[in-house]
């Protein structure tokens, strides 16, 4: 589950379900608030990594496998869970070695990186902003990309919504340009030069 | 607020289920849900009842008043008894997680159960519309008007960077996930579905099985869905699963044609014996209704079997699950004796179905 769902160059590398053991050591379920009575050794690209779960939440991470499934019919993403610890995983590789402040805590509700990362849920909005450069190397490997480029509130500036346009015009661009679509980046290029340009005629006549 | 009427939503089943939207021989439904938070309160899971109690109260009217005419109206989920819960999470109207919070929490439900509009879930709002086949620009539409009507009522927690903010950073930016669940049992039989798995994986697409117990999926029946949700517009995501799918859906395709060009005879033994059973066992688990209903779907796709349709199918799908069986007989029931009620069920449902005549 975490190279596949990961995907992202580590590709079809199978993870290797080295032991699960049992025991109740005062562990809390990685997803959720029960103790973890499960402890899965997962073993990737050489480096070990325990996942900590209750018999529930192992029961679902365990069965999230390609041709698994859960019991019944959810309508749940059940492998956003799978993702989340692979999350973890891909977190603690990230930024282990930068030995980040791990023990400031969000201004909003109070809770630290480091328990985020052991919940694997954040608190409140302000999480965002308390621990962005923390996050933005956790989005940039569950995201590949950081920057929102989709759809605004309706307070949102008029420049900020050209601003993301232009955004997701350029990401657009890039991609059509690596698959060799000249035309159709092209016909992004001049939607992003009409765009650009009246930007810059309403800067001028604010200017 | 709306009390729910169990006895009305046990014998009808959504419009989704008995829909046969584009593409219904490959593709069962389409879903997209989105995920929004309350600016400046916690998100659910780590906060008090407190809290979940003042966002249940600022959510339930704006919830209330966007949801379409006919709908079935805002439904407070917390004191519903477990059995009432686990039936709307089979009916597909909550998530299991939805059912299994703690704390003030509800949803709004859209007419013919395509829409629902979850209060207090892992974020303040989790938002889903579905629908019967390929659909996606449809869901897309109607969530994202109901996004908009919200969003002149209560303001989304929000920033330029990271886009919508959400309790885990795997749904945060647009918070919006698009599904299609696919019934691929040539793909399957063949054991060509792991090149579906490959070639999903490939381009970040996540393909989980359903309906399985342990790590066999049952009816052949697998869930596609998008698993970055920032860095990309809501078209683009929409877009590339658009482009995606008719490769699958024509693989699929052409693998019954071979199947059935190769050993028809074979298929039609399979289908057939799928019906016998289903008709007449006395008792039956769900795993192997699942399977048989899987076969009989196929059947009736490749022209098989007459005097039953896919609505039926689909519907019985739902209605054998176990909340579904003991709200449809009255009262609650153990193991066996849901064996025994949901053989009842299925014979007395499939009565008018045959096989078609052989072809020499």
């Amino acid at each position: 589950m975490i190279n596949r769902v990961a995907g992202r160059g580590r590709g079809e590398i199978p993870r290797l379900l080295a032991k699960v053991t049992q025991g109740d050591d005062m562990k809390k379920c990685m997803q959720c608030t029960k103790p973890a009575t499960l402890h899965i050794t997962e073993i990737q690209l050489g480096q070990a990594q325990v996942v900590h779960l209750c018999e529930t939440c192992a029961q679902k991470y365990l069965s999230s496998v390609e041709v698994g499934g859960t019991p019944s019919m959810d309508i749940d993403d059940d492998d956003e869970s799978g993702i989340e610890v692979d999350a973890d995983g891909a977190a603690l590789e990230a930024v282990e070695a930068e030995e980040e402040s791990t023990t400031a805590a969000c201004t909003g509700c109070g809770i630290t990186f480091k328990q985020f990362r052991s919940i694997g849920r954040l608190g409140c909005p302000q999480c965002y902003t308390s621990f962005h450069d923390d996050l933005l190397s956790l989005l940039e490997s569950i995201h590949q990309d950081t920057q929102h480029v989709g759809k605004c509130p309706p307070q949102t500036s008029a420049n900020t919504v050209r601003h993301h346009e232009l955004m997701r015009l350029r990401s657009e661009l890039k991609s059509f340009v690596e698959r060799e679509n000249y035309e159709e980046a092209a016909r992004i290029r001049d939607q992003i030069q009409t765009i650009e340009s009246q930007t810059a005629v309403s800067e001028d006549a604010h200017g | 607020m709306t009390v729910l009427d169990f006895d009305v939503l046990t014998n009808s089943s959504g419009e989704w289920l008995k829909g046969v939207g584009p593409e219904s021989d490959v593709v069962v439904s389409s879903r997209i849900r989105l995920a929004r938070n309350l600016d400046r309160f916690p998100f659910p899971p780590q906060t008090t009842d407190a809290i979940r109690g003042e966002v249940e109260a600022m959510l339930r009217g704006p919830v209330a008043e966007v949801l379409p005419l006919g709908s079935m109206g805002y439904v407070r989920i917390d004191p519903l008894e477990t059995l009432d819960r686990q039936f709307l999470v089979e009916r597909q109207l909550i998530s299991r997680e939805h059912s299994e919070a703690k704390g003030p929490r509800g949803a709004g439900i859209g007419p013919h159960e395509s829409m629902s509009l979850m209060v207090n879930e892992e974020d303040h709002l989790r938002m889903q519309v579905l629908r019967s086949g390929l659909a996606l620009d449809e869901c897309w539409q109607e969530i994202n008007r109901v996004d908009d009507a919200l969003q002149q009522q209560v303001n989304f927690a929000f920033n330029e960077e990271f886009g919508y903010l959400t309790s885990c950073p795997t749904n945060v930016g647009t918070g919006m996930r698009v599904s299609v669940m696919l019934h691929l049992p040539a793909l399957v039989m063949t054991k060509e579905i792991q090149k579906v798995f490959q070639s999903m994986h490939k381009m970040s697409l996540a393909v989980r099985g359903l309906y399985g117990e342990g790590s066999q999926a049952m009816g052949d029946f697998y869930q596609i869905s998008n698993q970055m949700t920032l860095g990309k517009s809501e078209q683009q995501i929409i877009k590339s699963m658009q482009q995606v799918i008719p490769d699958v859906l024509e693989y699929e395709r052409r693998t019954r044609r071979e199947m059935v060009k190769e050993n028809r005879p074979k298929l039609h033994d399979k289908v057939s014996r799928a019906l016998g059973i289903l008709q007449s066992a006395r008792t039956i688990t769900s795993e192997e209704t699942m399977h048989l209903l899987s076969s009989l779907r196929l059947g009736i796709n490749l022209g098989l079997i007459d005097g039953i349709e896919i609505p039926t199918i689909n519907e019985l799908f739902i209605h054998t699950q176990p909340a579904h069986l003991q709200k449809l007989s009255g009262s609650p029931m153990e193991s066996s004796d849901r064996n025994a009620a949901r053989a009842s069920h299925i014979r007395s449902r499939l009565v008018p179905a045959e096989p078609t005549p052989n072809e020499e």
